[in-house]
This record gives C-alpha cells, structure tokens and sequence, in this order.
C-alpha cells in the first residue's frame, strides 16, 4: 500500500470572505472561490476535467455546480458531514493519483444563513432520517453534544469549572487574535478571557464564545500530477497524507468509552502520520488548521492528535504552544471560532490557510520556516463521529 | 376468593401553589398545593408509570388491561394498547379504555372481576389516570390534580378480598365536558350536593349496607371520591360517619385527580390498614360504585413498600407561568431554531420494540447489552462484530448511572433548559437520551437513575412517547 504521498500537488485556491452574505447566493460563493483558484494556478475552467463538489444542505447532486459553467465533465456532490469539504478534495486527488485525470477540482461549499434559523438544521440525531425519523432521538443542540466532552473532561482531571472555563477561553481568545489578522474571517474582533468566560452559558460550561459562529462561505482546490505541479507554479504544494476516520457509534453504545477523547481522531491522524512520514507531529508540523467547532473540542483535539501529552493540553495552552509565535500554531486564520462552520466549505478553508501558510504568503499571520501542514475535521460528535486529518507540505 | 392482587401509583413530582393562582388572579385560594402533570407528561406517560409501579409489585401473567381517565389524548385511538406495549404486557392481552365518566376506574374493576370469576382472566390490571383541565380564573383551575393509579384483580395472592359491591346509575348534568370544550363545564355548586352527588352516593352506600346487611360501624376506613374537600366533608356530616373512619381525600397536597382520585386514596387507606379490616370504597360519576374490601395478611406487600406516602409531598414548584406554557395554554414566541425532521410513521413502526419498552439486544457471543439513540436495532455487534446473534434486552427496567451530561440553553422545550446525559446501565450497554424531573443543581457526573416513559413532543396529531432517564426517586 504505497498511500497518496507525494503524488498529488494542490496548484490552486480559492476562499471567498465568510459571513452572514446575505446578499450572496450558493453561485456567487462557488464562482468567488473558484475564480480566485482559477487564476491563482493559472488555468482556464476549460481545463479543469473533472470536479468534486461537497456541501450538506446548500444543493444536491452534481448540478450544484452549474454555476461555474463547466461544459459535460464529470461531477459529483459529495457529503460527509463536518469533513464535506475535505472529502471533496480527497476524492479530487484520488482521481488525480489514478491516472484518470491531470486537473480536477475541490469546491466546498454552504449558505447556512438562508435557513432563516440562527442553528444548523438538519437531523438532530447523527443518523436519523433526514425524511422523518423515529422522532425519539434527543433534541439537544451541537454544544451540548460536546458539553458531554467538556464535563468529562474537568471531571476526570479534576479541574474546577471556573479553571476549565478559562483554559477553554484562552483557545477563543487565540483564535479571535488570529482571526483579528485576517480579512476573510467573518469575526476579526480580539476578545479577551473575562468576556469568553463571562459570555452567556449554551450548554454548561460552553458559553457562546465557546462555540463557533454560523455562516455563508466557499472555497475551491485545483490539484494535479506531482510531477506536473511546477508547470503551473513554482510554489506547489504537495498531498502527504489523507485520511478519513469513521466511528460506527461505538462512544455512544459502548460503556468504555470515555469522552475525553476522540477515538476516531487518535486514529485518523496515526495514519494521516504514517502515510505523511511524521514521527513526532509536535516538532515536525509548522501549522495546523483544527476543528475548533466548540473550544473543549480543539483542547481534546490537542491531545488526540498528539501534540500534547494525554491531559496536559492544559499546560501547552498555558504555556502558549499553539499562538502564532508558539512551538506549534494552531488555527492561525483565526479557526472555525472566527470563520463560522459553513459545513461544505470548513475542510477547504483550512487547506486554503495551510497551503498560504506553506507558500510564504500568509501575511502577518505567517509561521516560520514552514515545511509541513495539517487539516483536521471532526463530523458528528463525541460517541460517533467523522474525522478527516489531511497533511501537506512544500517540498516533494 | 377475587379482589386486589396489587397496587401502584403515580404523582407527578411538580406542584402548583394555589396561593400563586389565587395571587395571579386576585382571587381567594383554597389553601394547599395541586399536583401538575411536567411538560412531558399526560395521561398515557403518568399510566404507564403507575401501572409499571404495580406489575413490579407482584410478578403475574396479565390478561387484561383497562385504562380509566376523562382525558385520553386520542379521540380516535385507544390508549390502553399504548400503555400496555409501554409496559411490555403479552401481545394476547385484553385491551380497553373506560373513558367519559369519572367513575370509568370502577366501572373497569366490576368488568375486570367478573372477567376473573368467569375465568376468562386471571390477572387484569386497570389504571386510573387524568389530566383534568378547568379554565384560568376558575374554581376547578384549583382544585383539580394531576395523577395516576394503578391495580390488579385476581384471585392468587390477594391482599383486599372484594366482598360485595353496589350500584346506581344516574343521568345527572354536574360536570361535563363536550366535544369542542377545552374545559370541564359545571352547574350551580348547591343544585349539584344537593340533588345530584349526596342523594346518589347515599342511595350507593345504603344499598350496599341493606344489601350486606352491614352498617358504618363494621367500617375500619371509608373511602370515598368528592368533587372536593367540601363536598367531601360535607357527605361525612350527611351520612354522620365517624371523623377516625374516614379517609383524608388527599386533595390539600395533589388536588382530584378525577378517575384517579378514589383509588389513590384507597391506596392511603390501604397503606394503614392490617389483616381483617374492612374497607367502603365509593366511586361516583353518572352514578356510584360501591365496595366492601376485606384486607387479608398479604398486605405487607403495600407496608413493606407504601405506595403513596412518599409521593404525595411535591418536590418541585413550579410557578403559574410554567403551568400554563407546559398545558399550552398561553402563546408563546416560536423557537428560531431549526425544525426537527418530520415524524415518521413507517420508521416508528418498525422500531416499536425499542420505542414502546426500550428493547435493546444482547449479543449471543459476547454477551454485550446494546441500544441505539435513534432506536435501530443492531445487527452487528458493537462489542465483538458478530452478525445477527441477537436475544432481546430490555433497558426500561434498568437503572443506570449518569455518566456525563449536558444542559441545553439552546434545546427546544417546554421546560428550557433541557437536560441531556449519557446514561451507562447497570448490566452493560450505554443510550444518550434526554433527562427529565431533574433538579439542575443535584445533576452530575455518577447521579443513578432511572428510565421513564414521557412525551417528547406533539406533532401533527400524534403524541410522540418514548423513554427518558430522571433521577432516582427511591
């Protein structure tokens, strides 16, 4: 099993400014964020030969990408919950690595803000039927479903709550200061630790500024050939690793479950790891884009995907590991905290950070001496859930 | 010998001041507390929590099950097959609902003891329960209660031989309820003691002393519905029955709770009560149904476990406002939340087992009790992969232990915020569901609890039940 390394280069991206875009419909963020991808690898849509377009409620089929305008080339809509976004970059670079094509493109993309509801809709339950369920699953909403983490969390390593809530803030308050440096974010505010723990309770101990926001957002991948990639730019950035992680409720069901960590993350990143060639990711990552939907999730993510010691996230985020001048930042265009979570559109944002990052043109957000990346998502939630953990890099 | 083989009982644990009703408004209280069904509760929830009360008293093959109440949720639908899948009674069991009269509970006993002296049953449970509604600013709004109670008819094991009954009936307008009306209607307080309710219930209380030749004396205790306090005291002094004799009709704590309200007072009754006493039980509604009880030595099972003594006292206040969005009685702004998916009907079907009585499965091979949140039954093994090695589990009898939790500020409910846990079951096996009855400051990591069937929500004329976890009430 040789793996996807090396293999496939992402030559082009596109992000559109996420937010509430009221005036902006599914077509005007698909043609924002992949003109702006066309462009930046220098290619015409004529080339593009064939595309893979991920978004969970803003269209289905294929047919949601008739916007673009792309004349009879093959399509798919894909979905995987909160990892849409990167399975649609997944499937591009398989075809890619197959040999079936040299252009293809990644499009992610979701309008929450026309649902006219201040949530995500959706099924209430992972797995119930989005035509009617049985009606008996719990209606609680996405914070209290990583609340449950949060509890268990402060229980197991005996942290007082108003000791947890600020561990939890300092993540919000990092995240909005990278945020602040980046003009696509829908959030560009600093915050400070007394406002997060101070905001109003969602779902105990998560406030609101534990939680991401809900917005409108697209953004696009053009990948190619490895061996083809410096025809296009001189910048390229190379696929090391992709990996999908899928858990079958076993958190849920299984009573040696213990909702401090994330199985489906531990795993997911042990393999986005081997196929990367990565022994130790603290040291050899130089940024990482995680799935900060609700602050306790980013400070388990810490720990699942190994760059803290089990129940020590807390010292690394006392310690100022994961800042922008840290050992190893960690949503440095300000996360899913300052972005919102258009579901479609996360897992592409994140690369599109990565690959700015490892192209040298992240601007006051830029790390040092970048050479590797790494996107994570986690679909579902704490007892079942969809972790995607891509890795990338600049040099083959 | 046929008579009670068993009881149980069900009070909700919320209580309603009646000085707040009388202070909202400016109105006189008449003193005491009512005892008002949660949000997620009616009359089918609150059954089938008495019921369960009183088949886990005594392990018995049920035969029948008749539900006693004035207030069914469905019109078209019977509410006792609800009940009894909830409780997981036998496929072949006999069915029914008494409805219209607040009598309906003896009426259902007479018919269940001459299905067990006929011996086309040998054990029938019937359960009274109502969630009566009077109007806002109105008497009943006060008096009324919510509850529900529960017993069996058999002939094996008895603990309350019935020795004879009486009955009249009597077409008599008191208090009604048509079609359209939300709110029970009533006459003229005096026209109703004096023509309708003292004259019939004398008429069934001497028939049945003439009948058997008895007289109040050979009374222990006398236990009789009234359609309050007043009205109660009122028939003692008419038919000048010693104070000792009768029993409190518990109206000051819980309020009528209409069908229930007799048999939740002979439950009090019977929980003072030793072998040999003699107990009038009266019912009354479009007529009376009177009984002679004889207790026999197998009351212990009721003194050993009272039945109602801790339940009367409430553990919740809640305020007026509450009250009145929990029975829908007042508008309120609509969530801006996204909907739920739409109920379906095929689905709900196929997953009955799970939603009726919490079946979950247990893995031949391994030997790991499972259940799924959305009520899929497993296939595959969560624990050892193993395909279709399956033999039913039911977790509605398991208690468990709350593992983690979380409280919803943002969750849809009547009663916000809503309370969610992760629930391990003693045994094995792990369902995240909804919490409810919770006090939110004794939640926490390790609370025991137990499982409860209750309402989730309404949605296009159908009652939604299935089980959530609350505390521990023993």
């Amino acid at each position: 099993m040789d793996g996807i390394k090396d293999k496939v280069a992402i030559v082009g991206m596109g992000c559109t400014k996420f937010g509430e875009r009221w005036d902006k419909g599914v077509e005007d963020l698909i043609v924002e964020a992949a003109y702006e991808a066309f462009e930046d690898a220098g290619i015409e849509p004529k080339d593009v030969q064939a595309a893979w377009i991920g978004t969970v409620f803003s269209g289905l089929s294929a047919i949601t990408l008739s916007p673009l305008q792309l004349q009879y080339i093959p399509v798919t809509r894909v979905e995987n919950m909160c990892a849409t976004g990167s399975e649609a970059l997944r499937a591009a670079s398989y075809a890619v690595a197959a040999g079936v094509c040299d252009i293809a493109l990644a499009v992610g993309v979701e309008k929450l803000k026309d649902s006219g509801a201040t949530g995500v809709k959706g099924p209430s339950v992972v797995g119930d039927n989005q035509d009617g369920s049985s009606g008996i699953g719990p209606g609680y909403s996405a914070p209290a479903s990583f609340a449950y983490l949060a509890t268990r969390y402060f229980h197991d390593y005996k942290i007082a709550p108003e000791e947890g809530k600020r561990l939890l803030a300092k993540i919000a308050v990092k995240n909005h200061h990278n945020g602040s440096l980046n003009p696509k974010a829908h959030f560009q505010n600093e915050l400070t630790v007394e406002q997060v723990v101070n905001a109003p309770i969602i779902a105990w101990p998560l406030g609101l500024f534990d939680c991401c926001g809900v917005s409108d957002g697209a953004s696009v991948a053009v990948v190619t050939r490895a061996d083809m990639a410096k025809q296009f730019r001189d910048d390229p950035v190379y696929i090391k690793g992709l990996q999908i992680c899928v858990g079958a409720r076993q958190g849920a069901m299984r009573q040696d479950y213990d909702f401090v960590h994330i199985e489906e993350n531990v795993l997911g990143s042990r393999r986005a790891y081997a196929e990367a060639g990565i022994k130790d990711p603290r040291k050899e990552l130089s940024c990482a884009e995680v799935h900060d939907c609700f602050s306790i999730h980013e400070m388990i993510v810490y720990e699942d995907l190994g760059f803290s010691p089990r129940g020590r996230a807390g010292e690394d985020i006392e310690a100022g590991t994961f800042t922008l001048e840290g050992e190893l930042p960690v949503n440095t265009d300000g996360g899913l905290k300052c972005f919102g979570h258009p579901l479609g559109a996360s897992g592409l944002r994140m690369m599109y950070e990565v690959y700015k990052q490892l192209q040298g043109k992240a601007g006051p957000r830029q790390v040092k001496n970048p050479r590797l990346g790494l996107t994570h998502n986690l679909g579902g939630n704490a007892g079942t859930g969809i972790c995607s953990c891509f890795i990338v890099g600049n040099e083959k | 010998m046929v008579g009670i083989t068993s009881v149980g009982a069900y009070i909700p644990v919320y209580r309603l001041n009646r000085d707040e009703i009388a202070r909202i408004w400016a109105g006189r209280s008449i003193g005491g507390t009512r005892a008002v069904a949660g949000y997620d509760e009616d009359t089918v929830t609150m059954a089938v929590a008495a019921t369960l009360d009183c088949l886990a008293r005594r392990e018995s093959e049920v035969n029948g099950f008749s539900l006693a109440t004035t207030t069914a949720p469905y019109k078209e639908k019977q509410s006792a097959a609800i009940i009894a899948s909830a409780a997981d009674l036998s496929g072949e069991c006999h069915t029914a609902d008494f409805t219209d009269s607040l009598r309906a509970l003896t009426i259902a006993v007479k018919s269940a003891i001459d299905a067990v002296k006929s011996g086309s049953a040998r054990n029938v449970v019937v359960t009274a329960s109502d969630c009566r509604m009077g109007a806002a600013m109105g008497t009943l709004e006060q008096v009324l209660g919510d509850g529900a109670a529960a017993l069996m008819i058999g002939s094996e094991g008895v603990i309350a031989e019935v020795e004879g009954s009486y009955s009249v009936f009597n077409d008599f307008t008191d208090f009604w309820r048509a079609e359209d009306d939300a709110f029970i209607r009533s006459a003229e307080g005096r026209f109703i003691d004096d023509v309708g309710y003292l004259p019939t219930m004398q008429e069934a209380i001497s028939g049945l002393m003439d009948k058997y030749d008895l007289t109040s004396k050979d009374f222990s205790k006398i236990v009789y519905y009234a359609a309050d306090a007043r009205q109660h005291a009122g028939l003692a002094r008419r038919m000048k029955f010693d104070k000792d004799q009768v029993q409190e009709p518990l109206y000051d704590k819980i309020g009528n709770t209409g069908t229930a309200a007799a048999l939740l007072m002979l439950l009090a009754a019977l929980e003072d009560s030793k072998a040999g006493d003699r107990l009038l039980f009266v019912s009354y509604g479009d007529g009376s149904d009177a009984f002679i009880l004889r207790v026999t030595e197998d009351i212990s099972i009721i003194r050993d476990r009272p039945v109602i003594k801790d339940r009367l006292a409430g553990k919740v206040s809640i305020s007026y406002g509450q009250y009145l969005n929990w029975r829908n009685l007042v508008p309120v702004e609509a969530s801006t939340l996204p909907e739920r998916p739409a109920l379906s009907l095929p689905s709900r079907w196929r997953e009955r087992r799970a939603i009726s009585a919490l079946y979950g499965a247990k893995c031949k091979k391994c030997g790991t009790p499972q259940i799924s949140q959305i009520g899929q039954t497993p296939r595959v093994c969560v624990n050892c992969q193993a395909r279709d090695e399956f033999e039913d589990y039911k977790f509605s009898d398991k208690k468990g232990i709350l593992f983690s939790y979380a409280i919803d500020r943002l969750q849809p409910t009547l009663n916000p915020p809503g309370v969610n846990g992760v629930i391990d079951f003693d045994g094995g096996g792990r369902l995240i569901c909804e919490l409810t009855d919770c006090d939110l400051d004794e939640v926490g990591v390790g609370m025991p609890v137990e499982m409860t069937y209750r309402k989730m929500f309404y949605s296009r004329g159908i009652n939604n039940y299935f089980w959530k976890a609350k505390p521990v009430s023993d």
